[in-house]
């Protein structure tokens, strides 16, 4: 009950009219920041920071500030994955699967609705696993030495069968180029660049979301051009459906919201790991768990609500390791470490102890922005798919105009955008040969972690190799990862006998 | 561009007439890596005081320009901005590890200026909490004895400076192969001390402010702390690598450095900022949160001593074969 106590005051210390206006500000830009290609959480967060410094907040406003705008552009995201296909931070890109073919099927305001909701469920329960399960969580995040963590990462590959829908290996394809793309950069267990040709630039490897707004963004822009922009052609009335969701959707995606809050809070709260691999633990799990008839990549609702659960719930979890250990989690809350450390509040396992206000402060803050933004997002679902109807030939280049505006804005150099225009000409060349273009991605952002914590293993071991099925839980990741891709393979060819179905799927896009 | 080359022209004339005619205008700050790390926090928290000082007009602007360990940024300097008067960047012990290695191709130290440090960040080095090891000398005997037994935990590539530290450790504690000793590199001191905790490695090498979270709550163990002196406040009890007969010092320091056509006045102006910075009551307090020790260097002392790090850090890397 002391919890409850605590996150009583906590309220009291959030429940500010000046605070309530921050947290209200922060949910509706973090929204639009998540919203736009290339601006994701943690760039909203630092493009932020100066401004709380400014205006001089203490500690506990500017915190609260800070984490409305990270929630916000965590329900952001996806808003760009459904409404264009391009996502708008990497932890949305699983939301491209189902939520565009479902904008392209006229139910643009049930896939907002219910990602919404989905947002919403997955942050709220992951804040409640925040306040009652941190200092035990920690122990979890305490469990996975390199080895572990290697396991877990391939668990993830295996299971990315199952994100593609027709062609496996034009998948499997997709995935070695990602990894291929994680091998740019200086290799940090020996200080040697790797396929970096002396160009100081490519020391830090390709940064994922140039990689993400060139692959999604404007490779869709490539493909409008060459479908003779400008004639008007395409300007067919769009449907934008109902901006309330049928109870019967709903229904059927709670389970969905449910498993993947779990398996999301799980992934955040690991260093490391983070949103991106959570909503893709989440999307494939759910596939494997409950898609039966195949809907998964063409539409289905639970392909849309599994993701979204998941990264907002792993964004809850970030913050166990982030408040608990003083380790962020993902890139966002490195930067909110840093305004902590800022504000001269050290995290680490003293901080519940040390400073209480600000913790249960934070905790309450994150309750008061998640309702807002669950406020906020359902009735602006239907100004959002008003995106929709604004023709092509104005939405293209706005599209081009952002992503450059955004990449720039994040390292102002030059050199990114370049970078960013050949993986354009790269994503629309790839979409040509019908080749998904998430595996890539998930490759880039899984690839370069599981290397690391491979080579890490192999370093603390000798070269070892047993030692990488040393403890129980590193046995049981495998025993997963195996079952998860041998498994399909066998009973796939009874349950899944329609594959000639997909075909109908043609002119839809492979991603 | 050309306005700013325009301002800086009409600064060089001014500053001609007067002795002490640079006045600085639209400030900035060059963080050489995303918001949230050390090198931002310089920029962010020295801009932040420099106004509360009154010693610049306005907000000082931070731009990150990441890439490349600091990398791109130098070179964006010395190739497009060399000769600006309103800008200084973000440097520490990594920029110098950085140019000694030649990880900045076609780069040196003599391109830019260096203007002064702000603080320096002792290395420590601890085991967990129920380790056997109690004293540096201990660890680096089983280093001798059994080098694989040991692995060590720091948040720098190899090669970098928390993996430095160590072999200079090790090499004054008279291991005679420095490259037996097995490091593994993690993102960031944070991850590395987290696994230090869970048991996946021996020892951690890292930055006081980095371990100090884990020094209060008592998880770990500093068995030595890489400065001349003892640290004050909570690291007073934890004893110095010199103490215990291992004559080390690892600072991982915090400064600036300036475009190397910056004018003499405008340079000379920034050197005084930055001491001015440094012997403020604000950055003491500063300085004692976040775990800085003091290291008082400006100008061509700070120049000198930038030199002669990069020469010893030049040294031990082709010792252990990072540069031929």
């Amino acid at each position: 009950m002391d919890t409850l106590a605590s996150l009583a005051d906590g309220f009291a210390v959030a429940l500010t009219w000046q605070n309530l206006m921050l947290a209200l500000i922060g949910c509706f830009l973090g929204t639009i920041i998540g919203a736009l290609p290339g601006l994701g959480p943690s760039n909203g967060v630092a493009i932020l920071i100066p401004l709380a410094f400014t205006l001089g907040l203490p500690a506990t406003p500017a915190l609260i500030l800070l984490t409305s705008v990270y929630y916000g552009a965590m329900y952001g995201g996806r808003i760009s994955s459904i409404l264009l296909n391009i996502p708008g931070d990497e932890p949305a890109l699983m939301t491209t699967l189902d939520g565009h073919p479902m904008a392209k099927a006229g139910k643009a305001g049930e896939a907002l609705a219910i990602s919404g909701l989905a947002s919403f469920i997955g942050a709220f329960f992951a804040t409640w696993g925040l306040v009652f399960l941190a200092p035990q969580l920690v122990k979890v995040a305490l469990l996975f030495g390199p080895a572990e963590y290697f396991a877990l990462f391939v668990l993830a590959f295996a299971t990315l069968g199952g994100i593609a829908s027709r062609n496996q290996a034009k998948a499997a394809l997709a995935a070695v180029i990602g990894l291929g793309i994680a091998t740019i950069g200086v290799d940090g267990q020996t200080g040697v660049p790797r396929f970096s040709f002396g160009e100081v630039h490519l020391y830090d490897g390709i940064d994922f979301l140039v990689a993400i707004v060139g692959l999604f963004a404007l490779s869709e822009v490539f493909i409008f051009l060459e479908h003779r922009a400008g004639s008007g052609a395409d300007d067919k009335v769009v449907k934008v459906g109902r901006i309330v969701p049928p109870w019967k959707m709903v229904r059927e995606t709670l389970p969905a919201m449910g498993r993947s809050t779990i398996f999301g809070f799980i992934a955040g709260v690991l260093p490391g790991a983070g949103a991106s691999l959570g909503s893709f633990i989440s999307y494939t799990f759910e596939k494997r768990i409950s898609d039966r008839k195949g809907t998964f990549g063409k539409g289905d609702p639970r392909g849309v609500a599994a993701p979204e659960a998941g990264n907002n719930s792993a964004a809850g979890g970030a913050l166990v390791p982030m408040l608990a250990l003083g380790v962020p989690g993902s890139g966002t809350t490195a930067v909110l470490l840093a305004m902590l450390l800022a504000l001269n509040i050290t995290p680490g396992p003293l901080l519940f102890q040390q400073n209480p206000d600000v913790v249960w402060g934070l905790i309450a803050a994150l309750f008061i922005g998640n309702i807002m933004l669950l406020a906020m997002n359902l009735p602006l679902v239907s100004l959002f798919v008003r995106v929709l109807l604004i023709p092509t030939r104005y939405l293209m280049p706005a599209v081009a105009m952002i992503s450059f505006v955004g990449i720039y804005g994040i390292s102002g150099s030059t050199f990114d955008l370049v970078v960013m225009v050949i993986f354009g000409v790269m994503g629309w060349v790839l979409r040509k040969l019908d080749v998904p273009l998430v595996p890539i991605i998930l490759g880039v952002l899984l690839g370069d972690q599981m290397e690391k914590n491979l080579r890490r293993a192999m370093t603390i071991h000798d070269g070892d190799w047993t030692m990488l099925f040393n403890s129980w839980l590193a046995i049981g990741l495998w025993t997963f990862a195996i079952v998860g891709f041998v498994l399909p393979l066998i009973v796939g060819r009874y349950f899944r006998p329609k594959i000639a179905d997909e075909a109908i799927a043609e002119g839809s896009d492979p991603d | 561009m050309k306005k700013l080359l325009g301002l800086a022209a009409v600064f060089t004339l001014a500053s001609s007439l007067s002795a002490f005619a640079f006045e600085p205008n639209n400030t900035e700050c060059i963080a050489p890596a995303n918001p949230g790390g050390g090198w931002d926090f310089t920029c962010r928290q020295v801009g932040k005081t420099l106004q509360d000082l009154d010693l610049v007009p306005g907000t000082m602007q931070v731009s990150n320009i990441a890439g490349g360990g600091g990398g791109v940024a130098f070179a964006e300097v010395v190739g497009k901005r060399n000769s600006e008067n309103n800008l200084i960047v973000a440097a520490s012990s990594a920029t110098a590890t950085r140019l000694a290695q030649g990880a900045f191709p076609g780069n040196t130290m003599d391109q830019v200026r260096w203007i002064g440090s702000v603080g320096a960040d002792y290395g420590v080095i601890a085991v967990a909490k129920d380790s056997p090891i109690n004293t540096l000398p201990e660890l680096m005997e089983k280093i001798k004895t059994d080098p694989s037994s040991v692995s060590v935990a720091g948040g720098s590539a190899v090669g970098g400076w928390d993996h430095l530290k160590v072999l200079i450790a090790a090499s004054k504690a008279g291991v005679e192969d420095v490259r037996q000793v097995k490091y593994v590199a993690f993102d960031g001191g944070g991850e590395a001390v987290t696994q230090l905790l869970a048991g996946s490695v021996q020892a951690f090498t890292g930055d006081a402010s980095e371990a100090k979270g884990f020094v209060d709550s008592g998880d770990i163990k500093v068995i030595a702390v890489l400065a001349p002196e003892r640290l004050e406040g909570d690291f007073s009890s934890f004893p110095t690598a010199r103490e215990q007969g291992i004559d080390v010092i690892g600072a991982n320091w915090r400064g600036f450095y300036a475009p190397g056509e910056m004018s003499d006045e405008a340079y000379d102006y920034w050197v005084n900022a930055v001491s001015k910075v440094y012997a403020s009551d604000e950055w003491k307090e500063i300085m004692a949160q976040n775990g800085l020790a003091p290291l008082d260097l400006q100008g061509d002392e700070f120049q000198a001593f930038v030199k002669e790090s990069i020469d010893s850090i030049t040294d031990l890397s082709k010792q252990i074969g990072i540069v031929k």
